[in-house]
Protein backbone atom coordinates (compact mmCIF):
# COMPACT_ATOMS: atom_id res chain seq x y z
CA UNK A 1 0.00 0.00 0.00
CA UNK A 2 1.11 3.12 -0.92
CA UNK A 3 0.89 6.39 1.54
CA UNK A 4 -0.54 9.80 -0.02
CA UNK A 5 1.10 13.21 0.91
CA UNK A 6 0.71 16.41 -0.94
CA UNK A 7 2.72 19.71 -1.25
CA UNK A 8 0.56 22.70 -0.86
CA UNK A 9 3.16 24.84 -2.20
CA UNK A 10 3.70 23.38 -5.78
CA UNK A 11 0.37 24.67 -7.32
CA UNK A 12 0.07 21.63 -8.82
CA UNK A 13 -4.13 21.42 -8.12
CA UNK A 14 -4.66 18.14 -5.55
CA UNK A 15 -5.84 15.23 -7.81
CA UNK A 16 -3.28 15.84 -9.75
CA UNK A 17 -0.74 15.22 -7.37
CA UNK A 18 -2.88 12.31 -5.95
CA UNK A 19 -2.66 10.68 -9.96
CA UNK A 20 0.92 11.69 -10.57
CA UNK A 21 1.96 9.84 -7.33
CA UNK A 22 0.24 6.83 -8.46
CA UNK A 23 1.66 7.00 -11.69
CA UNK A 24 5.10 7.25 -9.93
CA UNK A 25 4.74 4.28 -7.74
CA UNK A 26 3.26 2.38 -10.72
CA UNK A 27 6.87 2.94 -12.64
CA UNK A 28 8.98 2.67 -9.69
CA UNK A 29 7.10 -0.32 -8.96
CA UNK A 30 6.08 0.19 -6.18
CA UNK A 31 2.67 -0.61 -7.21
CA UNK A 32 1.77 -3.60 -9.30
CA UNK A 33 -1.69 -5.52 -10.59
CA UNK A 34 -3.56 -6.70 -8.16
CA UNK A 35 -2.48 -3.81 -5.26
CA UNK A 36 -4.96 -1.87 -3.59
CA UNK A 37 -5.17 1.67 -3.27
CA UNK A 38 -5.35 3.26 -0.22
CA UNK A 39 -9.15 3.71 0.78
CA UNK A 40 -10.95 7.44 0.11
CA UNK A 41 -11.63 7.51 4.04
CA UNK A 42 -8.30 6.82 4.59
CA UNK A 43 -6.84 9.18 2.30
CA UNK A 44 -9.01 12.07 3.34
CA UNK A 45 -8.51 11.29 6.95
CA UNK A 46 -4.89 10.95 6.53
CA UNK A 47 -4.82 14.68 4.14
CA UNK A 48 -7.63 16.64 5.56
CA UNK A 49 -8.81 17.06 2.18
CA UNK A 50 -12.19 16.85 0.11
CA UNK A 51 -13.32 13.58 -0.32
CA UNK A 52 -14.39 14.39 -4.24
CA UNK A 53 -10.57 15.09 -4.61
CA UNK A 54 -9.74 11.55 -4.21
CA UNK A 55 -12.72 10.22 -6.29
CA UNK A 56 -11.89 12.01 -9.01
CA UNK A 57 -7.98 11.46 -8.97
CA UNK A 58 -9.59 7.72 -8.67
CA UNK A 59 -11.83 7.86 -11.53
CA UNK A 60 -9.28 9.21 -14.22
CA UNK A 61 -6.89 6.85 -13.37
CA UNK A 62 -9.65 3.98 -13.76
CA UNK A 63 -10.21 5.79 -17.05
CA UNK A 64 -6.98 5.99 -18.07
CA UNK A 65 -7.19 1.93 -17.56
CA UNK A 66 -4.59 1.78 -14.59
CA UNK A 67 -7.31 0.87 -11.90
CA UNK A 68 -10.66 -0.26 -11.54
CA UNK A 69 -12.86 0.20 -8.61
CA UNK A 70 -14.51 -2.77 -7.35
CA UNK A 71 -17.83 -1.36 -5.39
CA UNK A 72 -18.13 -1.97 -1.70
CA UNK A 73 -14.18 -3.02 -1.73
CA UNK A 74 -11.80 -0.66 -2.67
CA UNK A 75 -9.65 0.74 -5.99
CA UNK A 76 -7.40 -1.87 -7.36
CA UNK A 77 -4.15 -1.87 -9.51
CA UNK A 78 -5.12 -3.31 -13.20
CA UNK A 79 -2.24 -1.64 -15.48
CA UNK A 80 1.19 -1.06 -15.40
CA UNK A 81 3.86 1.64 -16.58
CA UNK A 82 6.71 -0.08 -16.22
CA UNK A 83 6.74 -1.15 -19.80
CA UNK A 84 8.39 -4.26 -18.77
CA UNK A 85 11.03 -2.92 -17.66
CA UNK A 86 11.21 -3.12 -14.18
CA UNK A 87 14.31 -6.06 -14.17
CA UNK A 88 16.30 -3.18 -15.85
CA UNK A 89 16.12 -0.50 -13.06
CA UNK A 90 18.67 -2.29 -10.66
CA UNK A 91 21.54 -2.17 -13.06
CA UNK A 92 20.57 0.67 -14.63
CA UNK A 93 20.30 2.72 -10.89
CA UNK A 94 24.00 1.24 -10.11
CA UNK A 95 25.18 2.89 -13.36
CA UNK A 96 23.36 6.03 -12.83
CA UNK A 97 24.86 6.45 -9.35
CA UNK A 98 28.96 5.20 -10.49
CA UNK A 99 28.20 8.53 -13.26
CA UNK A 100 26.61 10.47 -10.61
CA UNK A 101 30.03 10.23 -8.32
CA UNK A 102 32.29 10.30 -11.60
CA UNK A 103 29.96 13.61 -12.00
CA UNK A 104 30.66 15.03 -8.22
CA UNK A 105 34.25 13.84 -8.47
CA UNK A 106 34.89 16.77 -11.45
CA UNK A 107 33.38 19.30 -9.46
CA UNK A 108 29.93 19.54 -10.28
CA UNK A 109 27.18 20.68 -7.97
CA UNK A 110 23.81 19.54 -7.84
CA UNK A 111 22.60 22.14 -10.53
CA UNK A 112 25.03 21.71 -12.78
CA UNK A 113 24.42 17.81 -12.40
CA UNK A 114 20.58 18.26 -13.23
CA UNK A 115 21.11 21.07 -16.16
CA UNK A 116 23.46 18.38 -17.73
CA UNK A 117 21.29 15.57 -17.32
CA UNK A 118 18.60 17.73 -18.63
CA UNK A 119 20.40 19.13 -21.42
CA UNK A 120 21.41 15.79 -22.69
CA UNK A 121 18.20 14.09 -21.92
CA UNK A 122 16.82 16.81 -24.68
CA UNK A 123 19.22 16.70 -27.38
CA UNK A 124 18.97 12.95 -27.33
CA UNK A 125 15.79 12.97 -27.80
CA UNK A 126 15.64 15.25 -30.52
CA UNK A 127 18.39 12.80 -32.04
CA UNK A 128 15.54 10.12 -31.46
CA UNK A 129 13.25 12.36 -33.37
CA UNK A 130 15.38 12.88 -36.20
CA UNK B 1 -29.21 16.91 -7.55
CA UNK B 2 -31.19 20.04 -5.34
CA UNK B 3 -29.96 22.67 -4.29
CA UNK B 4 -29.04 22.47 -0.12
CA UNK B 5 -29.29 26.46 -0.19
CA UNK B 6 -31.10 28.69 -2.38
CA UNK B 7 -31.36 32.27 -1.68
CA UNK B 8 -33.05 35.20 -3.54
CA UNK B 9 -32.61 39.06 -2.97
CA UNK B 10 -31.98 37.53 1.08
CA UNK B 11 -31.56 40.55 3.24
CA UNK B 12 -30.79 40.99 7.28
CA UNK B 13 -30.96 44.16 8.72
CA UNK B 14 -29.66 44.90 12.40
CA UNK B 15 -30.97 48.23 13.33
CA UNK B 16 -30.27 50.41 10.39
CA UNK B 17 -26.96 48.91 9.12
CA UNK B 18 -27.70 45.70 6.76
CA UNK B 19 -25.73 42.55 7.69
CA UNK B 20 -26.26 40.99 4.42
CA UNK B 21 -27.31 42.43 1.28
CA UNK B 22 -29.30 41.11 -1.85
CA UNK B 23 -27.95 37.59 -1.56
CA UNK B 24 -29.10 35.40 -4.21
CA UNK B 25 -26.78 31.87 -4.09
CA UNK B 26 -27.74 28.58 -4.96
CA UNK B 27 -25.59 26.13 -3.70
CA UNK B 28 -25.53 22.23 -5.13
CA UNK B 29 -25.79 19.16 -2.66
CA UNK B 30 -22.69 17.12 -2.78
CA UNK B 31 -20.44 19.55 -1.91
CA UNK B 32 -17.86 21.19 1.03
CA UNK B 33 -19.08 24.76 0.62
CA UNK B 34 -16.00 27.32 2.12
CA UNK B 35 -17.66 30.78 3.28
CA UNK B 36 -14.88 33.19 3.10
CA UNK B 37 -14.81 37.01 4.34
CA UNK B 38 -13.29 39.28 6.75
CA UNK B 39 -14.56 39.24 10.02
CA UNK B 40 -18.27 41.33 9.73
CA UNK B 41 -18.77 40.49 6.49
CA UNK B 42 -22.01 38.65 7.27
CA UNK B 43 -21.13 35.07 7.15
CA UNK B 44 -22.24 34.01 10.49
CA UNK B 45 -25.72 36.40 9.48
CA UNK B 46 -26.15 34.10 6.32
CA UNK B 47 -25.49 31.15 8.08
CA UNK B 48 -27.97 31.68 10.97
CA UNK B 49 -30.42 32.52 9.09
CA UNK B 50 -29.31 29.01 7.10
CA UNK B 51 -30.11 27.47 10.06
CA UNK B 52 -33.31 29.41 11.50
CA UNK B 53 -32.06 31.43 14.38
CA UNK B 54 -32.46 34.26 12.56
CA UNK B 55 -35.32 35.42 10.14
CA UNK B 56 -34.92 37.77 6.83
CA UNK B 57 -35.79 41.16 6.51
CA UNK B 58 -35.88 40.55 2.76
CA UNK B 59 -35.81 38.14 -0.02
CA UNK B 60 -35.97 34.55 0.47
CA UNK B 61 -33.97 31.76 2.10
CA UNK B 62 -34.85 27.86 1.66
CA UNK B 63 -33.14 25.48 3.15
CA UNK B 64 -33.19 21.35 1.56
CA UNK B 65 -36.34 22.65 -0.31
CA UNK B 66 -37.69 23.99 3.23
CA UNK B 67 -38.31 27.00 5.09
CA UNK B 68 -34.58 26.98 7.78
CA UNK B 69 -35.82 26.29 11.36
CA UNK B 70 -39.53 25.17 10.56
CA UNK B 71 -40.59 22.26 12.51
CA UNK B 72 -38.71 18.94 14.13
CA UNK B 73 -38.57 17.23 10.52
CA UNK B 74 -36.46 20.36 9.21
CA UNK B 75 -34.31 20.61 12.17
CA UNK B 76 -33.49 17.23 12.15
CA UNK B 77 -31.67 17.76 8.94
CA UNK B 78 -29.46 19.95 9.45
CA UNK B 79 -26.58 19.88 12.33
CA UNK B 80 -25.54 23.43 13.22
CA UNK B 81 -21.66 24.14 14.88
CA UNK B 82 -21.78 28.13 16.08
CA UNK B 83 -18.52 29.56 16.43
CA UNK B 84 -15.96 28.28 19.30
CA UNK B 85 -18.21 25.18 19.60
CA UNK B 86 -20.10 25.30 22.59
CA UNK B 87 -20.73 22.84 24.83
CA UNK B 88 -21.87 22.50 28.83
CA UNK B 89 -19.01 23.01 31.02
CA UNK B 90 -20.26 21.30 33.38
CA UNK B 91 -21.78 18.27 31.96
CA UNK B 92 -19.18 14.75 31.17
CA UNK B 93 -18.69 13.82 27.80
CA UNK B 94 -21.08 10.77 28.33
CA UNK B 95 -23.96 13.59 29.59
CA UNK B 96 -23.46 15.42 25.99
CA UNK B 97 -24.06 11.99 24.01
CA UNK B 98 -26.93 11.12 26.41
CA UNK B 99 -28.65 15.15 25.84
CA UNK B 100 -27.87 14.08 22.09
CA UNK B 101 -29.62 11.00 21.67
CA UNK B 102 -33.17 12.86 24.31
CA UNK B 103 -33.00 15.75 21.77
CA UNK B 104 -32.18 14.62 18.12
CA UNK B 105 -35.20 12.48 16.47
CA UNK B 106 -32.58 10.41 13.77
CA UNK B 107 -29.96 10.17 16.82
CA UNK B 108 -27.13 7.71 15.98
CA UNK B 109 -25.88 6.11 18.97
CA UNK B 110 -23.39 4.37 18.10
CA UNK B 111 -21.51 6.30 15.56
CA UNK B 112 -21.42 9.22 18.30
CA UNK B 113 -19.76 6.48 20.81
CA UNK B 114 -17.86 4.92 18.06
CA UNK B 115 -16.27 8.96 17.67
CA UNK B 116 -15.77 9.16 21.20
CA UNK B 117 -13.80 6.16 21.20
CA UNK B 118 -12.02 6.87 18.35
CA UNK B 119 -10.77 10.36 19.37
CA UNK B 120 -9.32 9.39 22.76
CA UNK B 121 -12.49 11.49 25.32
CA UNK B 122 -12.95 10.33 28.89
CA UNK B 123 -16.45 10.05 28.75
CA UNK B 124 -16.37 10.81 32.72
CA UNK B 125 -14.44 13.86 31.76
CA UNK B 126 -16.48 17.41 32.30
CA UNK B 127 -16.58 19.35 29.09
CA UNK B 128 -15.55 22.41 30.62
CA UNK B 129 -12.14 20.61 30.82
CA UNK B 130 -11.70 19.42 27.59
CA UNK B 131 -9.01 21.21 25.38
CA UNK B 132 -9.89 23.63 23.09
CA UNK B 133 -9.74 21.10 19.94
CA UNK B 134 -11.33 18.28 21.82
CA UNK B 135 -14.28 20.55 22.78
CA UNK B 136 -14.42 21.18 18.76
CA UNK B 137 -14.39 17.46 18.28
CA UNK B 138 -16.92 16.95 20.79
CA UNK B 139 -19.13 19.70 19.20
CA UNK B 140 -18.79 17.92 15.91
CA UNK B 141 -19.42 14.55 17.00
CA UNK B 142 -22.71 15.79 18.42
CA UNK B 143 -23.21 17.36 15.24
CA UNK B 144 -22.60 14.65 12.59
CA UNK B 145 -24.51 11.65 15.06
CA UNK B 146 -27.63 13.53 14.56
CA UNK B 147 -27.09 12.29 10.79
CA UNK B 148 -28.00 15.66 9.46
CA UNK B 149 -27.99 16.03 5.20
CA UNK B 150 -26.23 19.28 5.77
CA UNK B 151 -23.84 20.50 8.10
CA UNK B 152 -23.65 24.34 9.02
CA UNK B 153 -20.08 25.00 10.39
CA UNK B 154 -19.41 28.69 11.89
CA UNK B 155 -15.40 29.37 11.96
CA UNK B 156 -15.02 25.78 13.36
CA UNK B 157 -11.36 26.19 13.33
CA UNK B 158 -10.62 29.22 14.26
CA UNK B 159 -9.56 28.78 17.35
CA UNK B 160 -7.53 26.03 17.19
CA UNK B 161 -3.81 25.50 16.79
CA UNK B 162 -2.47 24.35 13.50
CA UNK B 163 -2.31 20.58 14.58
CA UNK B 164 -6.17 20.33 16.46
CA UNK B 165 -6.91 22.21 13.34
CA UNK B 166 -5.46 19.95 10.84
CA UNK B 167 -6.76 17.02 13.21
CA UNK B 168 -10.94 18.65 13.11
CA UNK B 169 -10.56 18.96 9.31
CA UNK B 170 -9.44 15.55 8.52
CA UNK B 171 -11.97 13.93 10.70
CA UNK B 172 -15.18 16.54 9.22
CA UNK B 173 -14.34 15.17 6.17
CA UNK B 174 -14.12 11.34 7.04
CA UNK B 175 -17.31 12.36 8.07
CA UNK B 176 -18.49 13.73 4.78
CA UNK B 177 -16.76 10.30 3.14
CA UNK B 178 -18.95 8.08 5.02
CA UNK B 179 -22.10 9.66 5.31
CA UNK B 180 -22.02 11.59 2.05
CA UNK B 181 -23.26 15.36 4.20
CA UNK B 182 -23.33 18.09 2.69
CA UNK B 183 -21.14 20.89 4.27
CA UNK B 184 -20.88 24.70 4.37
CA UNK B 185 -18.28 26.10 6.68
CA UNK B 186 -16.97 29.72 7.02
CA UNK B 187 -13.63 30.93 7.83
CA UNK B 188 -11.80 34.57 7.18
CA UNK B 189 -8.57 32.09 6.21
CA UNK B 190 -9.23 30.87 3.10
CA UNK B 191 -5.95 29.04 3.62
CA UNK B 192 -7.75 26.68 6.34
CA UNK B 193 -10.37 25.97 3.27
CA UNK B 194 -7.83 25.63 0.88
CA UNK B 195 -7.59 21.64 1.06
CA UNK B 196 -11.56 20.99 1.75
CA UNK B 197 -13.55 23.22 -0.05
CA UNK B 198 -14.56 22.22 -3.58
CA UNK B 199 -17.23 25.53 -3.74
CA UNK B 200 -16.88 29.03 -2.55
CA UNK B 201 -18.28 31.66 -1.52
CA UNK B 202 -16.88 34.85 -1.10
CA UNK B 203 -18.48 37.32 1.17
CA UNK B 204 -16.85 41.03 1.63
CA UNK B 205 -18.89 44.06 3.32
CA UNK B 206 -21.94 42.15 3.50
CA UNK B 207 -22.57 41.20 -0.34
CA UNK B 208 -21.52 38.12 -2.14
CA UNK B 209 -18.38 39.16 -4.02
CA UNK B 210 -18.02 35.61 -6.55
CA UNK B 211 -19.58 32.15 -5.36
CA UNK B 212 -18.98 28.87 -7.67
CA UNK B 213 -17.51 25.52 -7.68
CA UNK B 214 -13.42 26.05 -6.92
CA UNK B 215 -12.06 24.75 -10.20
CA UNK B 216 -15.00 26.21 -12.23
CA UNK B 217 -13.49 29.82 -10.23
CA UNK B 218 -9.81 28.63 -10.65
CA UNK B 219 -10.51 28.18 -14.66
CA UNK B 220 -11.94 31.48 -15.27
CA UNK B 221 -9.37 33.57 -13.58
CA UNK B 222 -6.12 34.33 -14.49
CA UNK B 223 -3.22 36.41 -13.47
CA UNK B 224 -1.81 39.17 -16.15
CA UNK B 225 1.23 40.57 -16.04
CA UNK B 226 2.86 43.24 -18.84
CA UNK B 227 3.53 47.01 -19.84
CA UNK B 228 2.06 49.42 -18.06
CA UNK B 229 -1.57 50.67 -20.08
CA UNK B 230 -4.94 51.45 -18.86
CA UNK B 231 -7.10 48.82 -17.91
CA UNK B 232 -10.06 50.77 -19.96
CA UNK B 233 -7.79 49.71 -23.45
CA UNK B 234 -8.36 45.67 -22.19
CA UNK B 235 -10.53 43.72 -25.01
CA UNK B 236 -14.58 43.23 -24.19
CA UNK B 237 -15.32 40.50 -21.55
CA UNK B 238 -12.61 41.06 -19.64
CA UNK B 239 -13.63 41.78 -15.85
CA UNK B 240 -10.91 43.04 -13.79
CA UNK B 241 -10.73 42.31 -10.41
CA UNK B 242 -7.64 43.62 -9.45
CA UNK B 243 -5.08 45.67 -10.77
CA UNK B 244 -2.21 47.51 -9.85
CA UNK B 245 0.65 49.21 -11.35
CA UNK B 246 4.32 49.99 -11.35
CA UNK B 247 5.82 53.11 -13.42
CA UNK B 248 6.39 50.50 -16.17
CA UNK B 249 4.43 47.14 -15.06
CA UNK B 250 0.61 46.80 -15.41
CA UNK B 251 -0.80 43.46 -13.05
CA UNK B 252 -4.17 42.32 -13.65
CA UNK B 253 -6.19 39.66 -11.74
CA UNK B 254 -8.94 38.76 -14.74
CA UNK B 255 -12.44 36.92 -14.92
CA UNK B 256 -13.08 35.64 -18.46
CA UNK B 257 -14.10 32.72 -20.20
CA UNK B 258 -12.01 33.05 -23.33
CA UNK B 259 -8.21 32.89 -23.21
CA UNK B 260 -6.32 36.76 -23.54
CA UNK B 261 -4.59 36.15 -26.65
CA UNK B 262 -2.33 39.61 -26.57
CA UNK B 263 1.05 38.82 -26.38
CA UNK B 264 1.78 41.81 -25.09
CA UNK B 265 0.96 40.09 -22.00
CA UNK B 266 2.18 37.44 -19.55
CA UNK B 267 -0.83 34.78 -18.37
CA UNK B 268 -0.59 32.81 -15.78
CA UNK B 269 -2.75 30.67 -13.29
CA UNK B 270 -4.23 32.09 -10.07
CA UNK B 271 -4.26 30.42 -6.36
CA UNK B 272 -7.34 29.97 -4.71
CA UNK B 273 -6.10 32.68 -1.59
CA UNK B 274 -5.25 35.01 -4.43
CA UNK B 275 -8.45 35.04 -6.06
CA UNK B 276 -10.24 35.48 -2.70
CA UNK B 277 -8.14 37.98 -1.70
CA UNK B 278 -8.05 39.93 -4.83
CA UNK B 279 -12.50 40.34 -4.62
CA UNK B 280 -11.54 41.05 -1.14
CA UNK B 281 -9.27 44.16 -2.00
CA UNK B 282 -11.64 44.86 -4.79
CA UNK B 283 -14.45 45.28 -2.48
CA UNK B 284 -12.02 47.44 0.08
CA UNK B 285 -10.72 49.80 -2.90
CA UNK B 286 -14.54 50.56 -3.69
CA UNK B 287 -15.51 51.40 -0.18
CA UNK B 288 -12.44 53.74 -0.31
CA UNK B 289 -13.55 55.16 -3.55
CA UNK B 290 -16.78 55.94 -1.37
CA UNK B 291 -15.47 57.25 1.36
CA UNK B 292 -13.42 59.89 -0.46
CA UNK B 293 -16.16 61.11 -2.83
CA UNK B 294 -17.96 61.22 0.43
CA UNK B 295 -15.80 64.03 1.89
CA UNK B 296 -15.50 65.54 -1.05
CA UNK B 297 -19.38 65.79 -0.99
CA UNK B 298 -19.61 67.52 2.24
CA UNK B 299 -16.58 69.81 1.60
Amino acid sequence: MIEFHLDARSGVAPYRQLIHQVRHALRLGLLRKGDQLPKVKDVVARLAINPNTVLKAYRELEYEGLVAARPGIGTFVTGTLDGGSLAAHGPLRRDLARWLARARRAGLDDESIEALFASTFRSASEEDIA
Amino acid sequence: MSAVIETGGLGKRYRRKWALTDCTLSVPAGHVVGLVGPNGAGKTTLLSLAVGLLAPDAGTIEVLGGVPGAGRAQLARVGFLAQDAPVYAGLSVADHLKLGARLNLGWDAGLARGRVDRLDLDPGQKAGTLSGGQRAQLALTLAVAKRPELLVLDEPVASLDPLARREFLADLMEAVAEQELSVVLSSHLVGDLERVCDYLIVLVGSRVRVAGPVEELLAAHHLLSGPRRDPATLPDGLEVISASHTDVQTTLLVRTSDPVMDPAWTMSEVGLEDLVLAYMSQAAGRRRRDNRHHLEVRK
